[in-house]
């Protein structure tokens, strides 16, 4: 059974912060495909178009009929754990100081035997689980689970390498005005987070839900205007070497295409604080974030972006809303390489229309603030990179997988 | 299935080590340009007589055998580049006995020769193949220590094989390698000495593991009748086998390609496992000598534990084994360690030993395994090799 983990001290501030290290990061082209499943927290191998053999490790032909056709598909994530060992030296520095190390070979019931990261749960000769996921270079491995969930397991150390754990880390949320906003924190209070940092913007002025929110366990709103650069770096100041997590829940949702809309003002009033406000966020909490990134229990571990799904596709109803959403996605791609040497996941939360006020005119299946917030510290919990949160956002991942430009046409008319 | 040409009149001779070092400030082509000197002074031969050379290294990069002609200043008409590790020496005399059976080649020089330097072991680990890099390194970055820890252990539930079993297999070749002057190891080991060594990846322990170093070793494949003009004491080659990726359905390895063409092996010889003076396994991991034990047809699959308690497993005692120490004691120098059982057998058959011999050796089986690129050895092979005249 998984010991339960330790609320961690007060750092003392004498010691050195270890020095994140990453394991080898580096995969053929073909094997990105398991990355891609791992992102999503989907448990995806090559099956053979051909033949329907089940392929592991990623191939560019079929060991059976030679086939070139192997698209990667969801496969059943049972097997059996033939063999297992506990590695105690290792030539690489990553494993050095996480030492020992448990691995062990999984014959899947769908065929291949995978070499995976075993659960301190999982014992020789068990039925087991296959999950990928993606480890703190950032790319896939396979990790062995138990079939039932055992207690405290995800406090176990080699799987908690491998999650965004909001237990017992420091959260910030950057925008506590919106319903999203204040839907976070009750859920990373609820989730075991040490402390939510809350951001308002001139604090003094009162908001709807500021009663709630300053009753919520653990919950301490700070002063935050993402439209100030002096305001965030005096937040980053005071409070960057204590955040393990940021999400930027700051919006700005109006209506409107690009020519309708008469100058820049509203344009630049999304950009101040959509794009620049990330900016402002990344260039202020970023590098501390990727300095800690191996800092024990409560190590810095995800920069989450929550993204409206149509930064995809742009949806030109809100057509200037999409433009800026596809900016920040942009910059979230580009801060996801940027913190990988931290070891620092980059979350994308994907979300269609949400049942707030901007969105007023939208009919639904619209997505409740609390659903997207409860969607967000699960995707944190399993370690995940990009979700899509509502029937409206996998309804338009679906379609662009299928088409982009039929995408671009519906969305158009 | 056609029947393949016998070997006859090919021999193996000048058997070369090049002294083994843990760390080498040297390049492989400074170990490769040693032996392949060594074996010219050995067989008192010139460049200009060498018509034929193959090549085993994992450091010699970004060179392969054509680089070290230009390199050691030699103009081959028959030229073999075998980069399969443990698997080398036998498929690299293989392919080069066959050349000279057809006078493609009058002599080839079969040469393996690795350095290590600091850092080379664990930069080989992690681009060792693209298996390994996918789906191996990123699992602890054990290296091979992981991977036949869980062969090792899976061998143990099905067979029940004990850590003393392996550990007599690693005392008894320590035993041989006190008397060999290229050996590494050069303090006794005692079976609690190995059962309380510390443990590297359960259940593999320290005295599992081959010491990496740098070293070569090579030989001369020629006829007998040249060999013998030259007067050139010479191992001749009676049989040869060589799979690859044998039983890709095994979940896990258990067995080698050995057991597809076993029958074939000693058939071609006309001898049986009863008529073997000694056998060299390749000892990457005493598993793995074990399983070699059962494929070879020594005794039957599962019987390996059972086998090795019922041997001394010495160069003077009950079944023969890695009578020079095998890599275990004597160290692994890269490809050069799958050239070591052959290079010694050679020595045994020819009565030109430099340490323990086997009494009255007549008939040898080297056998070689080797590249675990993702979760088990895929290359196998075995020569059968006998002293005297035909």
């Amino acid at each position: 059974m998984t010991e339960p983990l330790v609320r961690p001290r007060r750092k003392n501030p004498l010691k050195k912060t270890r020095v994140p290290l990453l394991p080898q990061g580096v995969r053929s082209r073909t094997a990105l495909g398991l990355t891609e499943a791992a992102a999503e927290g989907r448990f995806r191998l090559q099956v053979c178009a051909d033949c329907a053999a089940v392929i592991y490790p990623p191939r560019d032909a079929c060991p059976r009929c030679l086939s070139a056709r192997l698209p990667f598909r969801d496969v059943d994530n049972r097997g059996t754990l033939l063999a297992e060992t506990t590695i105690r030296t290792s030539t690489d520095v990553y494993f050095r100081e996480r030492m020992p190390w448990r691995i062990g070979t999984v014959q899947l019931d769908a065929g291949p035997s995978i070499v995976a990261h075993l659960h301190g749960d999982l014992r020789e000769g068990e039925r087991t689980r296959l999950a990928l996921k993606l480890d703190k270079s950032g790319q896939a491995i396979a990790v062995a689970l138990p079939v039932e969930d055992t207690p405290n397991m995800a406090d176990d150390p080699q799987w908690r390498e491998l999650t965004c754990d909001p237990k017992f880390r420091r959260v910030l949320i950057t925008d506590g005005r919106t319903a999203v906003g204040q839907a976070l924190a009750e859920a990373c209070s609820a989730a075991g987070a040490s402390v939510v940092f809350v951001g308002v913007a001139d604090p003094w002025k009162p908001f709807p839900g500021e009663e709630r929110l300053r009753k919520l366990e653990r919950v301490e709103i700070v002063a935050l205007d993402l439209t100030d650069t002096i305001s965030v770096n005096e937040c980053a100041g005071e409070y960057a070497p204590r955040v393990d997590i940021l999400i930027n829940t700051a919006e700005h949702v109006r209506t409107g295409g690009i020519i309708e809309r008469k100058g820049l003002t509203v344009a630049r009033e999304e950009l101040e604080i959509r794009y620049f406000g990330l900016t402002r966020l990344a260039q202020a909490f970023g590098p501390v974030l990727r300095a800690r990134g191996a800092d024990g229990v409560n190590s810095a571990a995800a920069f989450v972006n929550l993204l409206s799904v149509y930064a995809l596709a742009n949806w030109p109803a809100y057509g200037a809303f999409s433009a800026t959403e596809a900016a920040c996605l942009s910059a979230a791609q580009s801060l996801r390489a940027e913190l990988r040497p931290g070891g620092v996941k980059v979350l994308n939360v994907f979300f269609g229309p949400l049942e707030t006020e901007w969105y007023q005119a939208v009919p639904p299946p619209k997505v409740a603030p609390s659903a997207l917030a409860n969607a967000t510290v699960r995707a944190l919990q399993q370690g995940l990179e990009d979700v899509f949160v509502g029937d409206i956002a996998e309804d338009i991942r679906g379609r662009l997988a299928v088409s982009p430009k039929a995408l671009e046409r519906e969305l158009g008319s | 299935v056609g029947t393949r040409q016998p070997y006859d009149g090919v021999v193996v001779t000048a058997p070369v080590t090049v002294p083994y070092r843990r760390y080498s400030t040297n390049t492989a082509h400074w170990w490769v340009g040693r032996a392949v000197h060594e074996v010219l002074k050995t067989a008192g031969l010139k460049s200009a007589d060498i018509d034929g050379l193959s090549l085993s290294s994992f450091t010699v990069g970004p060179d392969t055998a054509i680089g070290l002609t230009q390199h050691l200043g030699l103009s081959p008409r028959w030229l073999d580049h075998v980069p399969l590790g443990g698997a080398s020496g036998v498929v690299a005399l293989r392919r080069a006995a066959r050349a000279v059976q057809c006078g493609d080649a009058e002599f080839v020089v079969c040469v393996a020769g690795d350095t290590n330097q600091v850092d080379s072991f664990r930069r080989m680990l992690s681009t060792f193949s693209r298996f390994a890099q996918d789906a191996v390194y990123p699992y602890g970055s054990g290296g091979p220590n992981s991977g036949f820890a869980l062969i090792t252990r899976n061998y143990m539930k099905h067979y029940g094989a004990t850590r003393e079993d392996f550990g007599k297999i690693c005392v008894a070749q320590r035993d041989n390698a006190l008397k060999f002057p290229h050996a590494l190891m050069k303090k006794k080991l005692t079976l609690d000495e190995y059962l309380g060594a510390r443990a590297i990846s359960d259940p593999i322990h320290l005295f599992d593991c081959v010491m990496p170093c740098a070293g070569a070793e090579a030989f001369l494949v020629c006829r007998e009748d040249v060999a013998r003009s030259l007067e050139l004491k010479s191992a001749r080659l009676l049989a040869t086998i060589e799979r690859h990726n044998a039983f890709p359905e095994d979940p896990i390895q258990y067995r080698g390609g050995w057991v597809l063409d076993i029958d074939e092996f000693y058939g071609m010889a006309g001898v049986t496992p009863d008529d073997v003076d000694f056998v060299q396994t390749y000892d990457d991991y005493p598993v793995i000598c074990m399983m070699q034990m059962e494929d070879l047809g020594f005794c039957g699959k599962g019987e390996g534990p059972a086998f090795v308690r019922s041997h001394t497993l010495t160069a003077d005692g009950s079944f023969p084994h890695n009578v020079s120490g095998g890599q275990l004691s004597v160290g692994q120098a890269g490809a050069a360690g799958g050239f070591l059982g052959l290079v010694e057998a050679v020595r045994q058959l020819t009565g030109e030993t430099l340490g323990a011999s086997v009494p009255d050796a007549k008939v040898g089986v080297v056998s070689g395994f080797g590249m675990i690129t993702y979760d088990r050895g895929l290359a196998s092979g075995a020569a059968l090799l006998a002293g005297g005249t035909a």
